[in-house]
């Protein structure tokens, strides 16, 4: 019987859509055959630094890590509090056997973050300085922030296989976007009467963004890092899936095998990190706003 | 007398979406209200010409919205004209590229804005600092010069402070300092004293002119005010809907009026307070000496009214620095002047 027009949405027929999602695979496929190894050659630098990272975390004498973790956890957030809540929690981390998947995971976070920060902030730059950058940036950013991650780990596992670097490309697309945004953001809000005063002080376009935008920026690009640094810590588990090593693995594990304390010990170890990350970085992005608030250190 | 340091020819200024068509129809006669309701323009400037000379205070004074704002950016071309032309020291600051105009906001000129624009990340030293920085000169001697500077607008012992952490009247000090240690011969001060209170105004306006006695930049000074118009003007422009309705000493602004809006605004004056004797004096020829006053030619009226009560002299014998007499004053014409 025929259909209603009005009843039925009139769409493609089966062949037509097989043809074009084959001819697009298809192509794609070709594609990362042609240029798989060269793109992936592109990215043997980070992938060697990221080895020599986790390896740098593991190797090392735990307490020497430690030490080091602690110190910088201090002289960032200059918190004694948070100083010791962060050494009772790699305490913990260690005892309960978590102390190696962990390093994977600091090392990927922090790679991830660096690779964030070095790419986000130009081009959030970029953004503030030029209209159309920010006309084409815009809706680049919604679809990296709004994409169900998995749907670009296919093309990504696709062109470079399975492993770090891919999981590492996973992250930063997930944890990129806040530090253009708030970069951005952050430019655009300087006062103008502020930048008005530097022109007429004569001073040139770098002089403008590297004496006044980024350092009042600074702020807001912290809190652009913060973020970026949660997202990339709650992609860890999504990473651990096309073969990233850390506290996603045994957690997917747990959910595969049904280990409800594997997967919550993981699980809080991740939280930890999470919390320290947090709140260093918060406090130092505070510490860089001293003009606003009382005197000086 | 002096030499002209910055002229003003034909200078117009309109806002929009095209504003070179809105020119054409701005100098064909068409006023601001006709252009903004029906070519949706707004008029900025319309037919400035000034003369500022070297070595005085020129001070341009209008309400919100008059334009004295646009004006005083033309000059140091933080905002670009319509048409027309600014020469400064004969050079054409308006067909200057981006590093001669970079050059020239650097070495030449200091601005001095009506809400400070200070730095907020730097300290009171640092925003001192910023002109010299942008020019790169070496820190020891920016140190210097800054100190220096920070210490004669009285702000020693601040200079580690945050611009946040000081009362209004300090900060427009620091906004001070900083364009005096740029160093540059012409100083644009946008309503620098207008945000503040009226008590540290007043401190301010003599900050400003006891340094011009010593310095002599040529200032270009911005205000609505009229009695700081005429406290601090060696010459005065008016402006009015972006038109230069009269310009001249402050004497003769009060004295003859142009217009029925300059009449307005200078209508409540305390001219006493205002005019100088040397503003109002005829040429001698032959006055008596006998039961004579002299007066300094820059003393205002009201120092010398009083004297004049009691004593009932014949006239008044006007006398310049180096004691020649240059000029005298009936008491006729000075009650004249008074009563109007």
């Amino acid at each position: 019987m025929e259909k209603l027009f009005l009843s039925e949405f009139p769409e493609l027929s089966r062949e037509t859509l097989r043809f074009i999602k084959k001819g697009f695979d298809t192509s794609y496929r070709a594609f990362s055959r042609e240029y798989g190894d060269t793109i992936e050659a592109v990215f043997d630098p980070v992938l060697y630094f990221l080895v020599w990272f986790e390896k740098l975390l593991q190797n090392s004498p735990w307490p020497l890590v430690l030490i080091c973790f602690l110190a910088i956890i201090y002289f960032g957030s200059r918190k004694i509090s948070v100083t010791i809540g962060s050494l009772f929690a790699f305490l913990l981390i260690g005892i309960f056997g978590m102390w190696e998947d962990t390093m994977s995971t600091v090392s990927i976070i922090g790679v991830c973050t660096l690779l964030s920060i070095g790419i986000g902030i130009p081009v959030g730059v970029l953004m503030a300085k030029s209209e159309r950058a920010q006309r084409i940036c815009t809706p680049i950013l919604d679809v990296m922030q709004t994409m169900p991650s998995f749907v670009y780990l296919i093309p990504v596992v696709m062109l470079l296989g399975i492993g770090k670097i891919p999981g590492l490309l996973a992250v930063v697309i997930y944890a990129i976007p806040p530090i253009i945004r708030l970069t951005n953001l952050g430019i655009r809000e300087v006062d103008s009467e502020v930048l008005e005063a530097a022109d007429a002080f004569g001073a040139n376009p770098r002089q403008k963004l590297f004496q006044i935008q980024l350092p009042l920026a600074l702020p807001t690009i912290f809190a652009g890092i913060n973020q970026t640094i949660m997202m990339a810590l709650a992609m860890v588990v999504i990473a651990s899936m096309i073969g990233v090593k850390g506290l996603g693995q045994p957690v997917l594990k747990a959910i595969t095998n049904q280990y409800f304390a594997m997967g919550l010990f993981n699980g809080l170890a991740i939280v930890a990190l999470a919390i320290i990350f947090d709140r260093v970085s918060q406090s130092f992005g505070h510490r860089i706003q001293q003009h606003r608030s009382g005197a000086r250190e | 007398m002096s030499e002209i340091k910055i002229q003003i020819k034909n200078l117009y200024k309109i806002f929009g979406k095209s504003p070179k068509s809105a020119l054409e129809k701005v100098k064909d006669g068409v006023n601001k209200d006709e252009l903004l309701e029906k070519h949706n323009h707004v008029l900025g400037l319309k037919d400035i010409n000034l003369d500022i000379k070297e070595k005085s205070i020129q001070v341009v004074m209008g309400l919100s919205g008059s334009g004295k704002s646009t004006l005083i950016r033309h000059i140091n071309r933080l905002i670009e004209p319509t048409d027309g032309s600014v020469v400064v020291d004969d050079e054409n600051v308006l067909k200057m590229n981006d590093e001669n105009l970079r050059n020239f906001r650097r070495t030449k000129t200091a601005m001095v804005f009506q809400r400070f624009a200070l730095l907020p990340h730097k300290t009171v030293l640092e925003n001192t600092m910023f002109g010299l920085h942008i020019q790169n000169i070496d820190e020891k001697e920016a140190n210097t010069k800054a100190r220096r500077w920070i210490d004669r607008v009285g702000l020693s012992g601040y200079e580690e402070k945050y611009p946040q952490h000081l009362s209004g009247g300090m900060q427009q000090r620091v906004g001070l300092a900083r364009a005096l240690t740029n160093d540059g011969e012409i100083l644009l001060m946008d309503e620098a004293f207008s945000a503040l209170d009226p008590l540290i105004r007043k401190d301010m306006q003599d900050i400003l002119l006891e340094l011009q006695d010593e310095l002599h930049k040529t200032v270009v000074f911005i205000t609505h005010d009229l009695d700081e118009a005429l406290k601090i003007g060696d010459r005065i422009a008016i402006l009015k809907d972006g038109i230069m309705d009269q310009e001249g000493i402050p004497a003769d602004i009060l004295l003859s009026p142009k217009t029925q809006y300059v009449r307005d605004f200078v209508e409540d004056v305390n001219r006493a307070r205002v005019i100088k004797a040397k503003h109002i004096m005829s040429e001698l020829n032959g006055q008596d000496r006998d039961n004579a006053m002299f007066v300094d030619q820059d003393d205002f009226i009201d120092r010398f009214i009083d004297k004049v009560i009691s004593d009932k002299p014949n006239c008044l014998i006007v006398k310049n620095k180096n004691n020649d007499e240059i000029g005298y004053l009936s008491t006729k014409r000075l009650s004249e002047i008074l009563k109007r």
